[in-house]
């Protein structure tokens, strides 16, 4: 009978938790090794619909920083990690933008949006503290 | 020379709470000094998420746990000069600080709260030989590369030191592409969170190599490989254990320091074992109306912890600004068994009825498994004991200590923690 172990990360005690199931009607048959009530519900779900929340960064134009960090509303498919990433990729955003905008919709068609992580100002010409301009001469101090 | 109630040095999370707390308990002028062009400090490039499920009961980006104070404070009148360095304290609360519009700054403070933070150790401070090519950075710094400013690393990468920094980005290097061969740890248990190390090594297979080190680096002008070795308990290399890992960067997670120029220059006694001043419960150092909070106090691993610590000193600062605090005759001297690492607060100095619990933050040295904290007064007479299943060095333990147990002649309390008897 396949099994999964899995280590609940819920508190430090890390307990692994050992879950063994029947293929055909996916149903499981045993589970030994957790600690608490929350251990079980969330060995089951590492089982049965895996999925992370993803927190990455996408480009901004015109941005007092270059990069907005973004997450994804609610836990990805694990397997759709990668896929997801590579379509955050492509994403430009332009300046400004606030903290909770939904910078895309229904990623890959999970339903599941990303969102801003903070507020990025328009890049207003006086600085631009986070990216130095090429070829600027280095100041001189007498 | 500028006057301030409240001078605050740093304004990344303990900062921020700090002032704000102190703001809330009727304190009117109130600074923020802060390095960097922004407030939020570390905050801001720890893009991952994790924070807040304490403090705020969600679970929040750094970012987003940095802006909801950074918005509270945007509704005060709390003053803040942003890229403003603080050079020099004395023990008169008077401040020497520059920045680049207004030049030198003198500022006399009513109080001042230390939350200055910490930084990491580096190749250096573990002492790891070989070449010194391009491509070794700290985790953190590497951090900032990548979620700030927008540059890769590197590609192929190795991690020394299991700490959470090197566990994220061992984690966030691999979503953006790169191959991450190994996190090496030296001791036999990691230091990171369990969580980070399901979730950022576990799910991508990202090998754990515990009692494993680095003994060399390889490279010209940038990184080539690095040699590994096993290490035995004493954290020495076993010769006849090397391997040669080829790749272009490493990483160091070897651990956080608090970054205490500044009180050390003030003449503040440092703690040996937290890296930070000794304080009493409201977070006050020797220094009356100067306080520390945060990371400079010790390394916590959740910011919830660091915010709930500042308010403890933003409220204080703003009873001693306003006369508010009624000091014991005596301290009382908190003392440790020798499987505890630290304890903050290293002292208690002040009676208040108001006040049910103190709380204690400590660390252990090992894992200890099925134990009992207990708190014994200056007769060895048991005050008080709590039960725990586990606790590692990774993970801050918190105990609440009523106040009621404590007496007017209490001269010290000891803390120890022992196999649960079964
Ligand atoms: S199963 Fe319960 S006791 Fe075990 S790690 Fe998870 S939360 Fe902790």
């Amino acid at each position: 009978m396949p099994g999964k172990d899995i280590i609940c990360i819920l508190c430090p005690r890390g307990c692994r938790i050992k879950i063994d199931y029947n293929v055909d009607n996916s149903s499981v048959s045993n589970i030994t090794g957790y600690g608490c009530q929350k251990g079980l519900d969330y060995g089951l779900e590492e089982l049965h619909n895996p999925s992370r929340i993803i927190t990455t960064t996408v480009r901004v134009k015109n941005g007092e920083l270059p990069l907005l960090p973004v997450k994804t509303e609610r836990g990805i498919p694990k397997d759709l990690i990668f896929p997801v990433m590579k379509e955050i990729s492509n994403i430009e955003v332009e300046a400004p933008v606030r903290i909770g905008q939904i910078i895309k919709r229904n990623l890959l068609n999970t339903g599941i949006d990303l969102i801003a992580g903070r507020d990025i100002l328009k890049y207003n010409g006086d600085e631009f503290p986070d990216k130095k301009k090429k070829g600027a001469e280095a100041p001189v101090i007498e | 020379m500028i006057d301030y109630d409240l001078v605050v040095v740093g304004g990344g999370p303990a900062g921020l709470a700090a002032a704000l707390e102190a703001k809330k308990n009727g304190i009117e002028r109130i600074l923020i000094l802060e390095r960097d062009k922004y407030l939020g400090g570390i905050l801001q490039q720890c893009i991952h998420n994790g924070f807040g499920l304490l403090y705020f009961k969600e679970e929040l980006t750094g970012p987003e746990y940095a802006d909801r104070f950074i918005k509270k404070l945007s509704g005060t009148n709390i003053d803040v000069k942003t890229g403003t360095m603080v050079v020099r304290i004395n023990r008169k609360k008077e401040i020497t600080a520059l920045n680049s519009k207004e030049g030198l700054l003198f500022i006399k403070a009513g109080a001042v709260i230390l939350a200055m933070g910490c930084r990491e150790r580096t190749r250096e401070a573990v002492r790891i030989p070989g070449d010194r090519p391009a491509g070794i950075f700290t985790a953190g710094t590497a951090q900032r590369y990548l979620n700030l400013e927008g540059y890769m690393p590197g590609k192929e990468v190795v991690i020394l030191g299991s700490g959470d920094i090197g566990l994220i980005m061992a984690r966030r290097m691999t979503l953006e592409g790169a191959d991450v061969k190994a996190v090496l740890e030296i001791m036999p248990f990691s230091s990171g969170l369990m969580r980070n190390k399901v979730q950022c090594l576990d799910d991508f297979g990202i090998p754990l190599l515990l009692k494993h080190t680095i003994s060399r680096i390889n490279g010209k002008d940038r990184v080539e490989s690095v040699i590994i070795s096993k290490a035995d308990e004493n954290m020495s290399v076993i010769t006849g254990t090397e391997k040669e890992i080829p790749c272009d960067t490493v990483l160091f997670s070897v651990g956080l320091i608090p970054e205490n120029e500044l009180s050390r220059e003030m003449g503040l006694s440092l703690d040996k074992a937290t890296g930070g001043p000794v304080v009493n419960e409201l977070r006050e150092t020797e220094v009356r109306g100067i306080f520390a909070c945060g990371n400079v106090l010790h390394v916590h691993d959740l910011v919830d912890y660091v915010s709930e610590e500042s308010e403890i000193a933003g409220r204080a600062a703003a009873a001693y600004i306003r006369d508010g605090l009624e000091r014991r005759e005596r301290e009382i001297i908190v003392e440790r068994a020798e499987n505890i690492n630290y304890i903050i607060p290293q002292k208690i100095s002040f009676i208040d009825r108001e006040r049910e619990m103190i709380k204690f933050f400590m660390r252990v040295k090992r894992p200890e498994e099925d134990v009992r904290i207990s708190i014994a007064d200056g007769e060895n007479k048991k005050l008080a004991s709590y039960k725990r299943d586990l606790l590692t060095p990774g993970e801050m333990l918190v105990i609440n200590f009523p106040e009621k147990l404590i007496k007017d002649n209490t001269e010290k309390i000891k803390m120890f923690i022992e196999k649960e008897r079964r």
